[in-house]
């Protein structure tokens, strides 16, 4: 009976020891959403790297940087020491996931998710991976509520204006967000209409069919206005000036994370978005 | 005569072993430093198979590919752009002129953005040649049909090779434009980085690949300088002291679309080294190609291996693109050169 109770007390230590040692300590996130993801669940102290995509929230700015996530370097995120490499489904190079397995680390695709959908999907999986599954099937609940909430709200008011996204000016034609985007989802969950009709996802727009789709509200990210000089140098420009939206001065201006980065903070973009869209 | 000739080969030899010693070096370098720090008694027992599980797999598989590729991706486009200037007597031509670089990229534009319907139909562990064999095919087919363009009545004409070249690569620009315009952004990004070139894809089937092909045609493109120096003095007169010009100029079309396109295949365009290291090689040891042909394939390796290094260690974790350090590094050493050589013979104040 005197044995029994040390015994006991040692073995739960030690299960407890064991199960700090399971879960991975030492995080690489590659993809912006994941490491919003990561903090949301209150783990952010065992993040040591990303990649470009993520800035946000602003702390995570100050962390290693792996560089951009389709073009990581084995070595490179090695020399991190991590114990788990968390990446979006498009991660790669190929040969940089193998390298980085072969060296013995583990490296978890997170599934794709730029879809309402797709969100507590991810945040069930970064729970899981960080042995915070309660933490994060919480925090999956909660946003889908909130999703659910917000896209009614949008999808019971009316009118819909008709949106253009613009990714990037430059000198050429307008990159333009197509069927399918990250933007177009956005917009449709917002409760608006996305102006382009043509083509899929992001493409050079002729400034003429800019001008038949006739959009009502311009939307862009805060980095792309700063970058072409400011929205009224933007709204300046033929193909925009002309178009409802020109006329009228409508416009959006978003964090471009915020906006597109399906992740944590999306119901906020849907909210945000709707009611400058609603004005 | 003879004194003068057996002074200049003990110079030549002098500069070979100071070049050889550089490139060892740095590809001693290569293997020894990376971001992840590991000591060189660590970096020596992960060579010889003793080290532990990690060092080992940075050793044995990150850099040691990585070095072994660089090898031969340098060596590919240093000798191609040395031949292809001697035979075309054009100080500017290198494998992309001829629209070699051109063809692969077309080749690897087509697998990345129209691939991934194939790619599901194959079995998971050849897709990841997909993209290096339609790269190489691509330059096979563009090189062959410059040539064949370009031949009359059994002759090969330099002027219509180049010019049939410039028009190759502007249909290759088009081609690569339509391929980018019907791209979603995830295959425009990887379109955008292969551009770029990298050596960070290698693992051993590429490497084994890459080095048996550019090996066969290294070595027997380094065995044409008495060929290349007889066309230094005119093709007619090349023709008089007995060389068949027609099949020399074959050849080295042939064996350079090989060379460059097993390199541009593996690590994508790497620019600027098959212009300039031919330069830079007959700045250091002199015209004859019988010992440009060497050295230019030294300093394409040193250059291509320095570069891989520079982009390797200077911002850790993250890996700028290799075409950036190669004409940061190749750019200001080529012109030192030039204006140090320029001054000693005078043409300079």
């Amino acid at each position: 009976m005197k044995l029994i109770v040390p015994t006991a007390l040692v073995a739960v230590l030690m299960s407890t020891v064991s199960l700090s040692e399971t879960f991975p300590q030492r995080i690489v996130s590659a993809g912006g959403d994941l490491t919003e993801i990561v903090y949301a669940l209150g783990a952010e102290d065992r993040l040591i790297g990303f990649d470009v995509t993520s800035n946000y929230p602003p702390s995570a700015r100050d962390k290693e940087q792996i560089g951009y996530v389709r073009r990581i370097s084995a070595e490179g995120v090695l020399a991190l020491g991590p114990d788990l490499v968390l990446g979006a489904h498009d991660m790669g190079p190929p040969a940089a996931v193998d390298q980085l397995r072969a060296a013995g680390v583990r490296v978890e695709l997170a599934p794709r998710g730029d879809s309402a959908k797709g969100i507590p999907e991810k945040v069930r999986f970064v729970g899981q991976l960080l042995g915070l599954t309660d933490k994060a099937r919480q925090l999956a609940s909660q946003i889908k509520a909130d999703l659910s909430r917000e896209a009614a709200r949008a999808a019971s008011k009316q009118p819909k204006p008709r949106v253009i996204f613009v990714l990037a000016l430059g000198e050429g034609e307008p990159m333009v967000a197509g069927v399918g985007s990250s933007a177009a989802k956005i917009i449709e969950l917002a409760g608006g209409t996305n102006a382009v009709t043509q083509f899929k996802g992001y493409k050079p727009m002729s400034r003429e069919a800019i001008l038949a789709a006739q959009p009502e509200v311009l939307l862009m990210m805060d980095s792309a206005v700063g970058r072409y000089g400011g929205i009224d140098k933007i709204l300046e420009r033929p193909e925009l000036a002309l178009t409802p939206a020109g006329q009228t001065r409508r416009y959006v201006s978003m964090d471009g994370m915020l906006l597109l980065g399906f992740g944590p903070r999306t119901p906020l973009a849907i909210e945000q978005l709707g009611e400058a869209l609603r004005q | 005569m003879k004194r003068i000739f057996g002074l200049q080969t003990a110079a030549g030899f002098k500069l070979f072993a100071a070049l050889g010693a550089v490139v060892l070096a740095i590809a001693a370098a290569e293997l020894a430093y990376g971001p992840v720090s590991l000591s060189l008694s660590e970096v020596s027992s992960a060579i010889l198979g003793w080290g532990d599980a990690s060092s080992t797999a940075i050793v044995t598989q990150i850099r040691a590919p990585r070095l072994l590729l660089g090898i031969a991706v340098g060596t590919a486009l240093a000798l191609s752009g040395c031949a292809l200037q001697g035979v075309l007597r054009n100080p500017l031509a290198d494998p992309g002129l001829i629209g070699v670089t051109g063809g692969a990229s077309v080749g690897a534009a087509a697998t990345i953005v129209l691939g991934d319907a194939l790619a599901l139909e194959l079995p998971r562990e050849i897709r990841p040649y997909l993209l290096p064999v339609s790269a190489f095919l691509g330059c096979a087919l563009v090189t062959s049909f410059v040539f064949r363009l370009s031949r009359h009545a059994g002759t090969t004409s330099v002027a219509t090779l180049i010019l049939a070249g410039v028009a190759i690569n502007a249909i290759a620009g088009a081609a690569i434009g339509v391929m980018v315009y019907i791209s979603d952004d995830r295959q425009l990004r990887d379109l955008t980085f292969w551009t770029m070139g990298s050596l960070g894809g290698a693992n051993w089937t590429m490497v084994a690949v890459t080095l048996a092909v550019v090996s066969v045609a290294a070595a027997a493109l380094a065995t044409l300088g008495r060929a290349l120096d007889l066309f230094q003095i005119g093709e007619r007169a090349a023709f008089h002291s007995g060389l068949n010009v027609e099949r020399t100029k074959r050849n080295i079309a042939l064996l350079s679309a090989i060379a460059v396109g097993g390199a541009t295949a593996a690590a994508g365009p790497i620019g600027f080294i098959g212009l300039v290291a031919p330069h830079m090689a007959r700045l250091i040891i002199g015209p004859s190609h019988r010992l440009v042909l060497p050295a230019s394939a030294l300093l394409g390796m040193g250059l291509l291996l320095g570069s891989d290094l520079a982009v390797r260690n200077i911002v850790p974790p993250a890996e700028p693109p290799i075409g950036l350090a190669t004409s940061l590094i190749g750019g200001p050493f080529f012109l030192w050169l030039l204006l140090t050589r320029m001054k000693g013979r005078g043409l300079v104040a």
